[in-house]
């Protein structure tokens, strides 16, 4: 990123170039919205056994993340879990 | 020996049946023999882009379905000696042919031809299925959208899945103005983001409107969109065509005022 991009907002072009980078990494996962839905409620059953989340703010996707193995981009699972309070383990 | 490309999008609407006609007549200009097939059963279009809608007697069904032989069925275009169509069927629809029906047909037609090209319907259900069974190459046209270009990445898929080896991208209506200012995606962003190889560069160009009300096809005209068709005929035959330049020129004023604005 040169210096001028520091001060450049984001052209519509750029958004949309993020949006289908993103949009196609789900694509082709095939993940579809159900799949997904299912895995959410799964985290959400695990997760609740430990602690006390907040199932309405939960959100995950399937993004891009630079992968440690030098294969470029890889996709992986995000998953941002807002917890309410952790459970004293009895 | 012949080759088969079929034309596909997935998105309706971005120029399959402009980029077939344009191509087509532009490997005839270049003495091949050529045969364009319509696939797009029940909404017809190619005849019309091409301008002889007025000379169909039999269609592809027909041929399937034995009503003709093929000679019957193909339309010579007068304009251009090595240029024939086979029209697809209105009145039918997309079920009245099976791929391996496709298949058989262009091994008839390979036997007369050097470039066999399938306008392929928009979607990813029959009418798809049909047009890519019997294809060597596949070009994918896109234009700068996100909506046009998911379906393109979908396509691509689709078409390594069925096996077809080469696969090239068209990015068609180029808004060059739009692209300049960041307000549409650019050639590379397309490039980068479909990762398969560019084959042509089409600008947005008022006179393929002009070129499709008449039907005349616009390939080896003057104009950018003509220039850029002709580029494509020539990197299918396997030449290095350096791609258009584009860009619009602009005055050293214009350029300090973009300048200030991009800061």
């Amino acid at each position: 990123m040169g210096l001028m991009d520091l001060f450049r907002k984001k052209t519509p072009g750029d958004i949309a170039k993020d949006r289908l980078k993103l949009l196609l990494v789900s694509d082709r996962a095939g993940c579809s919205p159900e799949v997904m839905e299912k895995i959410k409620n799964d985290i959400i059953q695990v997760i609740s056994k430990y602690m006390e989340i907040d199932a309405e703010g939960l959100d995950i996707q399937i993004t891009q993340t630079e992968s440690e193995g030098n294969n470029g981009n890889v996709p992986a699972l995000y998953a941002n879990i807002p917890i309410k309070d952790i459970k004293r383990s009895s | 020996m012949s080759e088969v490309i079929v034309i596909t999008s997935g998105k309706g609407g971005v120029g399959k049946t402009t980029t077939t006609a344009n191509v087509g007549t532009g490997l005839a200009q270049l003495d091949k023999k050529v045969v364009l097939i319509d696939t797009d059963i029940g909404l017809r279009n190619l005849d019309v882009v091409m301008g002889l809608e007025n000379r169909i007697v039999y269609n592809l069904v027909d041929v399937v379905e034995g009503n003709c032989r093929m000679k019957q069925a193909l339309i010579k275009d007068k304009r251009y000696p090595n240029l024939s169509l086979l029209p697809s069927a209105q009145t039918r629809d997309k079920s009245a042919v099976s791929p391996e029906q496709m298949i058989k047909l262009i091994d008839e037609l390979r036997e007369e031809f050097d470039y066999i090209l399938l306008d392929c319907p928009a979607g990813i259900e029959q009418g798809f299925k049909n047009a890519i069974a019997g294809a060597d190459r596949a070009l994918v046209v896109t234009t700068p959208e996100v909506s046009a270009i998911r379906d393109a990445d979908r396509i691509i898929g689709l078409l390594g899945a069925n096996e077809i080896k080469q696969t090239e991208l068209i990015v068609n209506r180029l808004r060059m103005d739009m692209v300049k200012r960041g307000d549409m995606m650019n050639i590379n962003d397309v490039t980068d983001i479909l990762a398969i190889d560019l084959i042509g560069a089409v600008p947005d160009d008022e006179q393929i409107v002009i070129s499709t009300n008449q039907g005349e096809p616009l390939v080896g005209s003057d104009c950018l969109a003509g220039k850029a068709f002709a580029n494509i005929c020539h990197r299918i035959l396997g030449e290095e065509v350096p791609f258009l330049d584009l860009e619009i020129k602009s005055s050293v004023w214009g350029k300090l005022k973009e300048i200030f604005k991009k800061n």
